[in-house]
Protein backbone atom coordinates (compact mmCIF):
# COMPACT_ATOMS: atom_id res chain seq x y z
CA UNK A 1 0.00 0.00 0.00
CA UNK A 2 1.29 3.61 -0.79
CA UNK A 3 1.76 6.25 1.89
CA UNK A 4 -1.14 8.15 0.33
CA UNK A 5 -2.71 4.56 0.81
CA UNK A 6 -1.55 4.52 4.53
CA UNK A 7 -2.82 7.70 5.08
CA UNK A 8 -5.96 7.85 3.99
CA UNK A 9 -6.88 4.54 5.87
CA UNK A 10 -6.11 5.93 8.93
CA UNK A 11 -7.80 9.04 8.41
CA UNK A 12 -10.90 6.73 7.60
CA UNK A 13 -10.47 4.80 10.89
CA UNK A 14 -10.02 7.79 13.10
CA UNK A 15 -13.10 9.17 11.32
CA UNK A 16 -15.02 6.11 11.93
CA UNK A 17 -14.32 5.66 15.31
CA UNK A 18 -15.27 9.54 16.41
CA UNK A 19 -18.21 9.21 14.31
CA UNK A 20 -19.06 5.73 16.67
CA UNK A 21 -18.30 7.64 19.74
CA UNK A 22 -20.08 10.74 18.76
CA UNK A 23 -23.00 8.64 17.14
CA UNK A 24 -23.23 6.20 20.53
CA UNK A 25 -22.83 9.41 22.75
CA UNK A 26 -26.29 11.19 21.43
CA UNK A 27 -28.23 7.66 21.25
CA UNK A 28 -30.84 6.99 24.14
CA UNK A 29 -29.13 5.78 27.03
CA UNK A 30 -32.09 3.13 27.69
CA UNK A 31 -31.49 1.31 24.72
CA UNK A 32 -28.40 0.10 22.23
CA UNK A 33 -26.32 3.56 22.16
CA UNK A 34 -23.31 1.40 21.34
CA UNK A 35 -24.23 -0.79 19.14
CA UNK A 36 -26.79 1.62 17.00
CA UNK A 37 -23.77 3.80 17.13
CA UNK A 38 -21.85 1.21 15.47
CA UNK A 39 -24.68 0.52 12.62
CA UNK A 40 -24.89 3.83 11.99
CA UNK A 41 -21.46 4.97 11.31
CA UNK A 42 -21.12 1.79 9.26
CA UNK A 43 -24.22 2.80 6.99
CA UNK A 44 -22.86 5.76 6.45
CA UNK A 45 -19.15 4.58 5.54
CA UNK A 46 -20.65 1.94 3.25
CA UNK A 47 -22.95 4.86 1.30
CA UNK A 48 -19.93 6.97 1.50
CA UNK A 49 -17.49 3.85 0.13
CA UNK A 50 -20.21 3.46 -2.41
CA UNK A 51 -20.47 7.06 -3.95
CA UNK A 52 -16.36 7.19 -3.91
CA UNK A 53 -16.53 5.10 -7.28
CA UNK A 54 -17.90 8.13 -8.82
CA UNK A 55 -14.55 9.59 -7.77
CA UNK A 56 -12.34 6.61 -9.28
CA UNK A 57 -12.40 3.21 -8.01
CA UNK A 58 -10.37 2.33 -4.63
CA UNK A 59 -10.33 -0.54 -2.58
CA UNK A 60 -13.21 1.26 -0.29
CA UNK A 61 -15.73 0.73 -2.94
CA UNK A 62 -14.37 -2.83 -3.61
CA UNK A 63 -14.93 -4.09 0.19
CA UNK A 64 -18.22 -2.17 0.01
CA UNK A 65 -19.52 -3.91 -3.33
CA UNK A 66 -18.35 -7.34 -2.47
CA UNK A 67 -19.70 -7.38 1.09
CA UNK A 68 -23.09 -6.37 -0.16
CA UNK A 69 -22.68 -9.48 -3.12
CA UNK A 70 -21.84 -11.44 0.14
CA UNK A 71 -24.30 -10.18 2.01
CA UNK A 72 -27.28 -10.62 -0.49
CA UNK A 73 -26.06 -14.49 -1.65
CA UNK A 74 -26.07 -15.61 1.69
CA UNK A 75 -29.42 -13.17 2.45
CA UNK A 76 -31.36 -15.01 -0.29
CA UNK A 77 -30.06 -18.49 0.08
CA UNK A 78 -31.75 -18.29 3.63
CA UNK A 79 -34.38 -16.50 2.69
CA UNK A 80 -35.15 -18.86 -0.16
CA UNK A 81 -34.78 -21.82 2.01
CA UNK A 82 -37.31 -20.75 4.84
CA UNK A 83 -40.01 -19.04 2.81
CA UNK A 84 -40.43 -21.58 -0.03
CA UNK A 85 -38.55 -25.17 1.55
CA UNK A 86 -39.93 -24.55 4.83
CA UNK A 87 -42.70 -22.01 4.58
CA UNK A 88 -44.52 -23.63 1.54
CA UNK A 89 -43.70 -27.19 0.91
CA UNK A 90 -43.26 -28.79 4.43
CA UNK A 91 -46.23 -27.91 6.01
CA UNK A 92 -47.60 -29.69 3.29
CA UNK A 93 -46.09 -32.73 3.13
CA UNK A 94 -45.55 -33.72 6.82
CA UNK A 95 -46.86 -32.91 10.20
CA UNK A 96 -43.27 -34.33 11.66
CA UNK A 97 -41.38 -31.78 9.50
CA UNK A 98 -43.52 -29.18 10.61
CA UNK A 99 -43.03 -29.36 13.91
CA UNK A 100 -39.64 -29.90 13.69
CA UNK A 101 -39.39 -26.66 11.69
CA UNK A 102 -41.55 -25.32 14.02
CA UNK A 103 -44.36 -24.28 11.16
CA UNK A 104 -47.74 -24.55 11.43
CA UNK A 105 -48.94 -27.56 9.78
CA UNK A 106 -52.01 -28.14 7.38
CA UNK A 107 -54.26 -30.67 8.00
CA UNK A 108 -56.04 -32.17 4.67
CA UNK A 109 -53.85 -30.33 2.81
CA UNK A 110 -51.40 -33.68 1.97
CA UNK A 111 -51.18 -34.58 -1.23
CA UNK A 112 -48.88 -36.77 -3.12
CA UNK A 113 -48.41 -34.54 -6.42
CA UNK A 114 -46.28 -32.11 -3.87
CA UNK A 115 -43.44 -34.62 -3.77
CA UNK A 116 -43.32 -33.73 -7.66
CA UNK A 117 -41.53 -30.24 -6.92
CA UNK A 118 -39.32 -31.95 -4.37
CA UNK A 119 -37.98 -34.37 -7.15
CA UNK A 120 -37.63 -31.65 -9.92
CA UNK A 121 -35.50 -29.41 -7.33
CA UNK A 122 -33.35 -32.98 -6.71
CA UNK A 123 -33.23 -33.52 -10.52
CA UNK A 124 -32.44 -29.05 -10.71
CA UNK A 125 -29.26 -29.64 -8.17
CA UNK A 126 -27.57 -32.68 -10.92
CA UNK A 127 -26.52 -29.76 -13.00
CA UNK A 128 -23.40 -29.71 -10.52
CA UNK A 129 -22.78 -33.58 -11.48
CA UNK A 130 -20.25 -33.70 -14.41
CA UNK A 131 -21.72 -36.80 -15.92
CA UNK A 132 -25.56 -35.88 -14.76
CA UNK A 133 -25.87 -32.55 -15.85
CA UNK A 134 -28.45 -33.31 -18.98
CA UNK A 135 -31.12 -34.23 -16.32
CA UNK A 136 -31.11 -31.02 -14.86
CA UNK A 137 -33.16 -30.01 -18.59
CA UNK A 138 -36.17 -31.30 -17.96
CA UNK A 139 -36.81 -29.65 -14.26
CA UNK A 140 -35.58 -26.86 -16.40
CA UNK A 141 -37.89 -27.37 -19.08
CA UNK A 142 -40.77 -28.42 -16.63
CA UNK A 143 -40.71 -24.45 -15.41
CA UNK A 144 -40.22 -22.90 -18.68
CA UNK A 145 -43.48 -24.94 -20.04
CA UNK A 146 -45.13 -24.38 -16.94
CA UNK A 147 -44.11 -20.32 -17.05
CA UNK A 148 -44.78 -20.09 -20.81
CA UNK A 149 -48.52 -21.74 -20.39
CA UNK A 150 -49.12 -19.72 -17.43
CA UNK A 151 -48.43 -16.64 -18.60
CA UNK A 152 -49.82 -16.87 -22.36
CA UNK A 153 -53.44 -16.86 -21.08
CA UNK A 154 -53.04 -13.66 -18.95
CA UNK A 155 -50.73 -11.62 -21.32
CA UNK A 156 -52.98 -12.84 -24.37
CA UNK A 157 -56.19 -11.32 -21.95
CA UNK A 158 -54.79 -8.23 -20.45
CA UNK A 159 -51.63 -7.16 -23.17
CA UNK A 160 -53.45 -8.00 -26.12
CA UNK A 161 -57.09 -8.00 -26.30
CA UNK A 162 -57.78 -5.70 -23.45
CA UNK A 163 -54.65 -2.71 -24.72
CA UNK A 164 -56.26 -3.27 -28.52
CA UNK A 165 -59.96 -2.60 -26.88
CA UNK A 166 -58.28 0.19 -24.60
CA UNK A 167 -57.07 1.65 -27.84
CA UNK A 168 -60.33 2.16 -29.43
CA UNK A 169 -61.52 5.07 -27.99
CA UNK A 170 -64.45 7.60 -28.78
CA UNK A 171 -62.92 10.71 -30.35
CA UNK A 172 -66.17 12.51 -29.98
CA UNK A 173 -66.33 12.37 -26.25
CA UNK A 174 -69.59 13.38 -24.86
CA UNK A 175 -70.62 15.28 -28.15
CA UNK A 176 -73.68 17.29 -28.13
CA UNK A 177 -73.16 19.38 -30.78
CA UNK A 178 -70.63 22.47 -32.02
CA UNK A 179 -72.57 24.74 -29.86
CA UNK A 180 -72.61 22.85 -26.77
CA UNK A 181 -68.69 21.88 -27.47
CA UNK A 182 -67.51 25.62 -28.25
CA UNK A 183 -69.72 26.93 -25.38
CA UNK A 184 -68.06 24.46 -22.61
CA UNK A 185 -64.27 24.34 -24.17
CA UNK A 186 -62.22 24.89 -21.77
CA UNK A 187 -58.00 23.03 -20.51
CA UNK A 188 -60.08 21.35 -17.49
CA UNK A 189 -58.19 17.96 -17.52
CA UNK A 190 -61.72 16.42 -16.97
CA UNK A 191 -62.77 18.75 -19.44
CA UNK A 192 -64.25 17.21 -22.47
CA UNK A 193 -62.19 18.70 -25.00
CA UNK A 194 -58.83 17.33 -23.23
CA UNK A 195 -60.90 13.98 -23.15
CA UNK A 196 -61.33 14.38 -26.63
CA UNK A 197 -57.77 15.60 -27.30
CA UNK A 198 -56.43 11.99 -25.43
CA UNK A 199 -58.42 9.92 -26.90
CA UNK A 200 -57.32 11.22 -30.68
CA UNK A 201 -53.55 11.30 -29.53
CA UNK A 202 -53.75 7.16 -28.60
CA UNK A 203 -55.58 6.42 -31.19
CA UNK A 204 -53.67 8.30 -34.19
CA UNK A 205 -50.45 7.85 -32.26
CA UNK A 206 -50.52 3.90 -31.80
CA UNK A 207 -51.66 3.93 -35.71
CA UNK A 208 -49.11 5.55 -36.32
CA UNK A 209 -46.50 3.91 -34.16
CA UNK A 210 -47.92 0.31 -35.67
CA UNK A 211 -47.24 2.07 -39.10
CA UNK A 212 -43.49 2.74 -38.55
CA UNK A 213 -42.89 -0.93 -37.83
CA UNK A 214 -44.66 -2.23 -40.71
CA UNK A 215 -42.03 -2.64 -43.27
CA UNK A 216 -44.15 -4.77 -46.14
CA UNK A 217 -45.22 -0.83 -47.94
CA UNK A 218 -42.63 1.54 -48.39
CA UNK A 219 -42.45 4.35 -46.46
CA UNK A 220 -43.39 6.62 -48.85
CA UNK A 221 -46.53 9.18 -49.36
CA UNK A 222 -49.06 9.74 -47.08
CA UNK A 223 -48.00 6.20 -45.44
CA UNK A 224 -44.04 7.73 -45.10
CA UNK A 225 -45.78 10.76 -43.49
CA UNK A 226 -47.67 8.84 -40.93
CA UNK A 227 -44.67 6.96 -40.15
CA UNK A 228 -42.70 9.59 -39.17
CA UNK A 229 -45.59 10.76 -36.96
CA UNK A 230 -44.96 7.51 -35.29
CA UNK A 231 -40.99 8.26 -34.84
CA UNK A 232 -41.97 11.06 -32.85
CA UNK A 233 -44.63 9.09 -31.07
CA UNK A 234 -42.07 7.18 -30.32
CA UNK A 235 -39.45 9.39 -29.48
CA UNK A 236 -42.11 11.32 -27.08
CA UNK A 237 -42.69 8.36 -25.66
CA UNK A 238 -38.77 7.35 -25.02
CA UNK A 239 -38.55 11.01 -23.34
CA UNK A 240 -41.23 10.12 -21.10
CA UNK A 241 -39.39 7.18 -19.94
CA UNK A 242 -36.07 8.62 -19.96
CA UNK A 243 -37.98 11.59 -17.79
CA UNK A 244 -39.38 9.17 -15.28
CA UNK A 245 -35.85 7.70 -14.58
CA UNK A 246 -34.07 10.62 -14.01
CA UNK A 247 -36.75 11.41 -11.56
CA UNK A 248 -36.31 7.58 -9.86
CA UNK A 249 -32.85 8.22 -9.75
CA UNK A 250 -32.64 11.23 -7.65
CA UNK A 251 -35.22 9.88 -5.15
CA UNK A 252 -33.00 7.15 -4.13
CA UNK A 253 -30.11 9.53 -3.79
CA UNK A 254 -32.52 11.73 -2.14
CA UNK A 255 -33.38 8.60 0.07
CA UNK A 256 -29.42 8.57 0.33
CA UNK A 257 -28.43 12.06 1.12
CA UNK A 258 -31.41 11.93 3.86
CA UNK A 259 -29.62 9.04 5.39
CA UNK A 260 -26.07 10.63 5.60
CA UNK A 261 -27.12 14.72 6.47
CA UNK A 262 -30.29 13.49 8.59
CA UNK A 263 -29.76 10.28 10.85
CA UNK A 264 -25.72 10.54 10.52
CA UNK A 265 -24.92 14.42 10.85
CA UNK A 266 -27.73 15.34 11.90
CA UNK A 267 -28.00 18.47 10.26
CA UNK A 268 -31.31 18.25 8.03
CA UNK A 269 -34.79 18.33 9.37
CA UNK B 1 -31.96 26.04 12.57
CA UNK B 2 -32.93 27.56 9.82
CA UNK B 3 -35.38 30.12 11.51
CA UNK B 4 -35.37 33.63 12.05
CA UNK B 5 -34.01 36.58 9.51
CA UNK B 6 -31.01 37.65 7.77
CA UNK B 7 -31.24 41.41 6.17
CA UNK B 8 -34.92 41.83 6.79
CA UNK B 9 -35.17 38.45 5.13
CA UNK B 10 -36.48 34.40 6.24
CA UNK B 11 -33.12 32.63 7.00
CA UNK B 12 -34.99 30.35 4.63
CA UNK B 13 -35.67 32.13 1.55
CA UNK B 14 -31.89 33.80 1.44
CA UNK B 15 -31.00 29.86 1.76
CA UNK B 16 -33.11 29.34 -1.42
CA UNK B 17 -31.87 32.52 -3.17
CA UNK B 18 -28.45 31.54 -2.77
CA UNK B 19 -29.05 27.65 -3.97
CA UNK B 20 -30.22 29.08 -6.59
CA UNK B 21 -27.33 31.45 -7.16
CA UNK B 22 -24.71 28.91 -6.56
CA UNK B 23 -25.81 26.28 -9.16
CA UNK B 24 -26.75 29.23 -11.75
CA UNK B 25 -23.28 30.60 -11.33
CA UNK B 26 -22.17 27.48 -11.90
CA UNK B 27 -23.78 26.62 -14.88
CA UNK B 28 -22.47 29.59 -16.72
CA UNK B 29 -19.12 28.85 -15.60
CA UNK B 30 -19.74 25.59 -17.17
CA UNK B 31 -21.52 27.20 -20.43
CA UNK B 32 -18.85 29.60 -20.43
CA UNK B 33 -15.71 26.72 -19.97
CA UNK B 34 -17.57 24.37 -22.56
CA UNK B 35 -17.67 27.29 -25.25
CA UNK B 36 -13.90 28.10 -24.88
CA UNK B 37 -13.75 24.22 -26.35
CA UNK B 38 -12.59 22.92 -22.66
CA UNK B 39 -13.05 19.47 -21.51
CA UNK B 40 -15.70 19.42 -18.69
CA UNK B 41 -14.90 16.78 -16.06
CA UNK B 42 -17.65 14.08 -15.20
CA UNK B 43 -16.90 14.87 -11.61
CA UNK B 44 -18.27 18.12 -11.97
CA UNK B 45 -21.19 16.86 -13.02
CA UNK B 46 -21.74 14.77 -10.32
CA UNK B 47 -20.68 17.79 -7.64
CA UNK B 48 -23.25 19.96 -9.35
CA UNK B 49 -26.07 16.92 -8.86
CA UNK B 50 -24.98 16.17 -5.56
CA UNK B 51 -25.11 20.37 -4.22
CA UNK B 52 -28.56 20.35 -6.42
CA UNK B 53 -30.38 17.62 -4.23
CA UNK B 54 -27.96 18.22 -0.89
CA UNK B 55 -28.77 21.92 -0.68
CA UNK B 56 -32.91 21.73 -0.96
CA UNK B 57 -32.74 19.13 1.44
CA UNK B 58 -30.68 21.43 3.95
CA UNK B 59 -33.60 24.31 3.78
CA UNK B 60 -36.37 22.22 3.14
CA UNK B 61 -37.36 23.68 0.10
CA UNK B 62 -40.98 22.82 -0.61
CA UNK B 63 -43.43 22.88 -3.32
CA UNK B 64 -47.63 22.94 -3.48
CA UNK B 65 -49.18 20.27 -5.68
CA UNK B 66 -52.33 19.91 -7.21
CA UNK B 67 -53.36 15.88 -7.77
CA UNK B 68 -53.38 14.89 -11.69
CA UNK B 69 -56.46 12.67 -13.00
CA UNK B 70 -54.54 9.71 -12.29
CA UNK B 71 -53.92 10.08 -8.57
CA UNK B 72 -57.30 11.54 -7.73
CA UNK B 73 -59.29 8.49 -9.26
CA UNK B 74 -56.94 6.45 -5.94
CA UNK B 75 -57.97 8.77 -3.80
CA UNK B 76 -61.44 9.27 -4.90
CA UNK B 77 -61.90 5.12 -4.85
CA UNK B 78 -61.10 4.82 -1.36
CA UNK B 79 -62.81 7.23 -0.08
CA UNK B 80 -66.22 6.36 -1.98
CA UNK B 81 -66.16 2.86 -0.28
CA UNK B 82 -68.13 2.75 2.50
CA UNK B 83 -66.52 2.55 5.60
CA UNK B 84 -65.54 -1.39 6.32
CA UNK B 85 -64.74 -2.00 3.41
CA UNK B 86 -62.00 -4.52 2.87
CA UNK B 87 -58.37 -3.15 1.13
CA UNK B 88 -55.63 -4.70 0.24
CA UNK B 89 -52.64 -3.49 0.66
CA UNK B 90 -49.53 -5.37 -1.28
CA UNK B 91 -45.80 -4.20 -0.43
CA UNK B 92 -43.75 -5.58 -3.55
CA UNK B 93 -40.97 -3.84 -3.18
CA UNK B 94 -37.51 -3.46 -0.75
CA UNK B 95 -35.45 -0.91 0.70
CA UNK B 96 -33.84 -0.28 -2.42
CA UNK B 97 -37.00 1.26 -3.86
CA UNK B 98 -38.64 2.19 -0.28
CA UNK B 99 -37.16 6.20 -0.86
CA UNK B 100 -39.82 6.26 -3.36
CA UNK B 101 -42.50 4.17 -2.90
CA UNK B 102 -42.81 3.93 1.47
CA UNK B 103 -44.30 7.49 1.33
CA UNK B 104 -46.89 5.96 -0.89
CA UNK B 105 -47.09 2.84 0.79
CA UNK B 106 -47.94 5.19 4.33
CA UNK B 107 -50.25 7.99 3.44
CA UNK B 108 -52.32 5.04 1.56
CA UNK B 109 -52.41 3.32 4.67
CA UNK B 110 -53.10 5.82 6.51
CA UNK B 111 -56.33 7.02 4.17
CA UNK B 112 -57.69 3.47 4.31
CA UNK B 113 -57.64 3.54 8.02
CA UNK B 114 -58.95 6.98 8.23
CA UNK B 115 -61.48 5.99 6.11
CA UNK B 116 -62.24 3.01 8.47
CA UNK B 117 -61.67 0.54 5.98
CA UNK B 118 -60.06 -2.89 7.08
CA UNK B 119 -56.46 -3.15 6.08
CA UNK B 120 -55.10 -6.33 4.52
CA UNK B 121 -51.26 -6.52 4.64
CA UNK B 122 -49.68 -8.55 2.27
CA UNK B 123 -45.78 -8.95 0.44
CA UNK B 124 -44.41 -10.48 -2.66
CA UNK B 125 -40.93 -9.17 -1.83
CA UNK B 126 -39.47 -10.87 0.72
CA UNK B 127 -38.00 -7.58 2.36
CA UNK B 128 -41.21 -5.62 2.02
CA UNK B 129 -42.21 -7.71 5.12
CA UNK B 130 -39.49 -5.13 7.12
CA UNK B 131 -41.10 -1.91 4.67
CA UNK B 132 -44.42 -2.98 6.27
CA UNK B 133 -43.04 -2.95 9.69
CA UNK B 134 -41.76 0.61 8.83
CA UNK B 135 -46.08 1.55 8.00
CA UNK B 136 -46.94 -0.70 11.08
CA UNK B 137 -44.68 1.65 13.44
CA UNK B 138 -44.75 4.77 11.73
CA UNK B 139 -48.44 5.39 11.13
CA UNK B 140 -50.92 2.73 12.77
CA UNK B 141 -48.52 2.41 15.94
CA UNK B 142 -48.38 6.34 15.81
CA UNK B 143 -51.73 7.99 14.76
CA UNK B 144 -53.76 4.85 14.99
CA UNK B 145 -53.18 3.38 18.22
CA UNK B 146 -56.95 2.42 18.98
CA UNK B 147 -56.87 0.13 15.74
CA UNK B 148 -56.66 -3.49 16.78
CA UNK B 149 -54.67 -6.48 14.58
CA UNK B 150 -56.86 -9.07 13.48
CA UNK B 151 -60.37 -6.74 13.70
CA UNK B 152 -58.96 -3.43 11.86
CA UNK B 153 -55.95 -4.43 9.98
CA UNK B 154 -54.32 -7.84 9.74
CA UNK B 155 -51.01 -8.35 8.34
CA UNK B 156 -50.53 -12.10 6.56
CA UNK B 157 -46.84 -11.47 5.56
CA UNK B 158 -44.93 -12.81 2.70
CA UNK B 159 -45.38 -15.73 0.68
CA UNK B 160 -42.85 -16.74 -1.72
CA UNK B 161 -44.02 -17.60 -5.47
CA UNK B 162 -44.67 -14.41 -7.23
CA UNK B 163 -47.07 -15.17 -9.65
CA UNK B 164 -48.18 -18.24 -8.19
CA UNK B 165 -49.11 -16.91 -5.33
CA UNK B 166 -51.51 -14.36 -7.13
CA UNK B 167 -52.58 -16.89 -9.28
CA UNK B 168 -53.90 -18.98 -6.10
CA UNK B 169 -55.35 -16.30 -3.89
CA UNK B 170 -57.67 -15.04 -6.75
CA UNK B 171 -59.44 -17.89 -6.30
CA UNK B 172 -58.75 -18.99 -2.85
CA UNK B 173 -56.89 -17.24 -0.53
CA UNK B 174 -56.61 -19.46 2.70
CA UNK B 175 -54.75 -22.08 0.68
CA UNK B 176 -51.64 -19.24 0.50
CA UNK B 177 -51.72 -17.87 3.60
CA UNK B 178 -53.30 -20.30 5.93
CA UNK B 179 -52.35 -18.31 8.79
CA UNK B 180 -51.02 -14.67 9.68
CA UNK B 181 -47.91 -13.54 9.92
CA UNK B 182 -48.34 -13.89 13.78
CA UNK B 183 -49.40 -17.61 13.16
CA UNK B 184 -52.99 -16.63 13.79
CA UNK B 185 -55.33 -19.35 11.78
CA UNK B 186 -57.13 -17.77 8.51
CA UNK B 187 -60.69 -18.66 10.46
CA UNK B 188 -60.04 -17.34 13.52
CA UNK B 189 -58.97 -14.14 12.16
CA UNK B 190 -62.30 -11.61 12.65
CA UNK B 191 -61.60 -8.84 9.77
CA UNK B 192 -61.13 -11.65 7.31
CA UNK B 193 -64.73 -13.24 7.48
CA UNK B 194 -65.91 -13.46 4.60
CA UNK B 195 -62.92 -13.18 2.83
CA UNK B 196 -62.47 -16.66 0.25
CA UNK B 197 -60.47 -15.18 -2.58
CA UNK B 198 -59.18 -11.44 -4.11
CA UNK B 199 -63.19 -11.38 -5.71
CA UNK B 200 -64.17 -10.73 -2.11
CA UNK B 201 -62.14 -7.68 -2.07
CA UNK B 202 -63.05 -4.21 -2.42
CA UNK B 203 -59.60 -2.53 -3.63
CA UNK B 204 -56.45 -4.16 -4.42
CA UNK B 205 -53.49 -1.81 -3.90
CA UNK B 206 -50.01 -2.78 -4.72
CA UNK B 207 -46.92 -0.70 -3.80
CA UNK B 208 -43.67 -1.98 -5.86
CA UNK B 209 -41.76 -1.22 -9.04
CA UNK B 210 -40.65 -4.64 -9.92
CA UNK B 211 -41.49 -8.04 -10.64
CA UNK B 212 -43.98 -9.04 -9.06
CA UNK B 213 -45.45 -5.67 -9.25
CA UNK B 214 -48.64 -4.40 -10.14
CA UNK B 215 -48.37 -5.55 -13.47
CA UNK B 216 -48.93 -8.94 -12.57
CA UNK B 217 -51.75 -7.95 -9.94
CA UNK B 218 -53.41 -6.60 -13.12
CA UNK B 219 -52.70 -9.47 -15.08
CA UNK B 220 -53.14 -12.55 -12.34
CA UNK B 221 -56.09 -10.62 -10.71
CA UNK B 222 -57.49 -7.46 -11.98
CA UNK B 223 -58.08 -8.69 -14.67
CA UNK B 224 -59.78 -11.83 -14.77
CA UNK B 225 -61.24 -11.47 -10.77
CA UNK B 226 -62.46 -8.33 -11.80
CA UNK B 227 -60.82 -6.87 -8.65
CA UNK B 228 -60.73 -2.67 -9.03
CA UNK B 229 -56.77 -2.86 -8.89
CA UNK B 230 -54.51 0.57 -8.22
CA UNK B 231 -51.12 1.21 -7.40
CA UNK B 232 -47.90 3.11 -6.09
CA UNK B 233 -44.66 1.97 -8.57
CA UNK B 234 -41.70 3.39 -8.88
CA UNK B 235 -40.61 6.23 -11.32
CA UNK B 236 -38.69 3.97 -13.75
CA UNK B 237 -41.70 1.55 -14.22
CA UNK B 238 -44.64 4.04 -14.06
CA UNK B 239 -44.61 4.45 -18.12
CA UNK B 240 -44.95 0.47 -18.38
CA UNK B 241 -48.04 0.78 -16.60
CA UNK B 242 -49.76 4.21 -17.85
CA UNK B 243 -51.49 2.03 -20.97
CA UNK B 244 -53.60 -0.05 -18.52
CA UNK B 245 -55.35 3.20 -17.44
CA UNK B 246 -58.27 3.77 -17.04
CA UNK B 247 -60.15 0.18 -17.97
CA UNK B 248 -57.56 -1.82 -16.53
CA UNK B 249 -56.29 0.54 -13.59
CA UNK B 250 -57.96 2.46 -11.90
CA UNK B 251 -55.49 4.74 -10.76
CA UNK B 252 -51.53 5.37 -10.33
CA UNK B 253 -49.30 7.30 -8.29
CA UNK B 254 -46.48 7.33 -10.51
CA UNK B 255 -42.81 7.89 -8.56
CA UNK B 256 -42.49 10.41 -5.86
CA UNK B 257 -44.33 12.81 -7.92
CA UNK B 258 -47.65 11.02 -7.53
CA UNK B 259 -46.62 10.16 -3.69
CA UNK B 260 -46.39 13.96 -3.20
CA UNK B 261 -49.75 14.66 -4.89
CA UNK B 262 -51.40 11.97 -2.88
CA UNK B 263 -49.62 13.73 0.17
CA UNK B 264 -50.77 17.05 -0.63
CA UNK B 265 -54.58 15.98 -1.35
CA UNK B 266 -54.58 14.16 1.82
CA UNK B 267 -53.42 16.95 4.04
CA UNK B 268 -56.02 19.39 2.29
CA UNK B 269 -59.01 16.96 3.00
CA UNK B 270 -58.03 16.07 6.44
CA UNK B 271 -56.91 18.75 8.03
CA UNK B 272 -56.15 16.78 11.24
CA UNK B 273 -53.24 15.27 9.36
CA UNK B 274 -51.97 18.58 8.60
CA UNK B 275 -48.77 17.77 10.84
CA UNK B 276 -47.68 14.44 9.76
CA UNK B 277 -44.26 13.93 8.06
CA UNK B 278 -44.70 13.84 4.21
CA UNK B 279 -41.53 12.87 2.56
CA UNK B 280 -42.59 13.06 -0.69
CA UNK B 281 -43.59 16.75 -0.97
CA UNK B 282 -39.75 17.37 1.31
CA UNK B 283 -38.24 15.06 -1.53
CA UNK B 284 -40.08 16.78 -4.41
CA UNK B 285 -37.58 20.06 -4.01
CA UNK B 286 -34.01 18.41 -4.40
CA UNK B 287 -36.05 16.72 -7.24
CA UNK B 288 -37.16 20.44 -9.40
CA UNK B 289 -33.64 21.61 -8.69
CA UNK B 290 -31.68 18.68 -9.95
CA UNK B 291 -34.25 18.40 -12.80
CA UNK B 292 -33.54 21.88 -13.57
CA UNK B 293 -29.84 21.10 -13.33
CA UNK B 294 -29.86 18.37 -15.92
CA UNK B 295 -32.18 20.29 -17.99
CA UNK B 296 -29.46 22.70 -18.18
CA UNK B 297 -26.66 20.23 -19.29
CA UNK B 298 -28.95 18.90 -22.13
CA UNK B 299 -29.76 22.72 -23.14
CA UNK B 300 -25.85 23.08 -22.70
CA UNK B 301 -25.05 20.23 -24.69
CA UNK B 302 -27.00 20.99 -27.75
CA UNK B 303 -25.73 24.57 -27.99
CA UNK B 304 -21.93 23.27 -27.98
CA UNK B 305 -23.57 20.11 -30.47
CA UNK B 306 -25.01 22.99 -32.78
CA UNK B 307 -21.88 24.99 -32.62
CA UNK B 308 -19.42 22.43 -33.40
CA UNK B 309 -22.15 21.15 -36.43
CA UNK B 310 -22.12 24.91 -37.85
CA UNK B 311 -17.84 24.68 -37.34
CA UNK B 312 -17.84 21.60 -39.63
CA UNK B 313 -19.66 22.91 -42.24
CA UNK B 314 -17.59 26.08 -42.65
CA UNK B 315 -14.59 23.86 -42.43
Amino acid sequence: MSRTGIVVFLVVCVLFVVSWVVKAGTGDPEGHYIRDGFLVTFAAFLTLAIMSFMYKDNPYYKFAEHLFVGVSAAYWMCLAFWSTLVGNLVPRISERLSNAFMVPHQPGEYNFFFYIPVILGILLLMRLSPKGGWISRWPLAFIVGTTAGLNFVRYLRSDFINQINSTFLPLAVDWQGFGHFFSNLSLNATGQFVAMFGNCVIFFGVLCGVIYFFFSKEHTGWFGRASRVGIWVLMITFGASFGYTVMGRISLLVGRLTFLLRDWLGIAS
Amino acid sequence: MWNGHIWGMKVHNLGVILVLLVIGSGLLWLLARALRGKEVDRRVIFAFIFVSVAAPLLITMTFTFRATPIVEAVFDKIESLPPGSHVLISYDFDPAMAPEVQPMANVLTRHALVRNHKVIFMCLFATGQGQLNVTLRDVIAADFPDKLDGIDYVNLGYKAGNEGVLNVIVSDFKKMFPTDVNTVPFDSIELLDGIKSCKDLDLVISIGGGLPGLKEWILFVGDPGGVPTAGGVAAVVAPQLYPYYPRQLLGLLGGVKGAAEYESHFRERYPQFDDMPTPAIIMMGPQTIAHIVIMSFIVIGNILYFRERRKGRRV
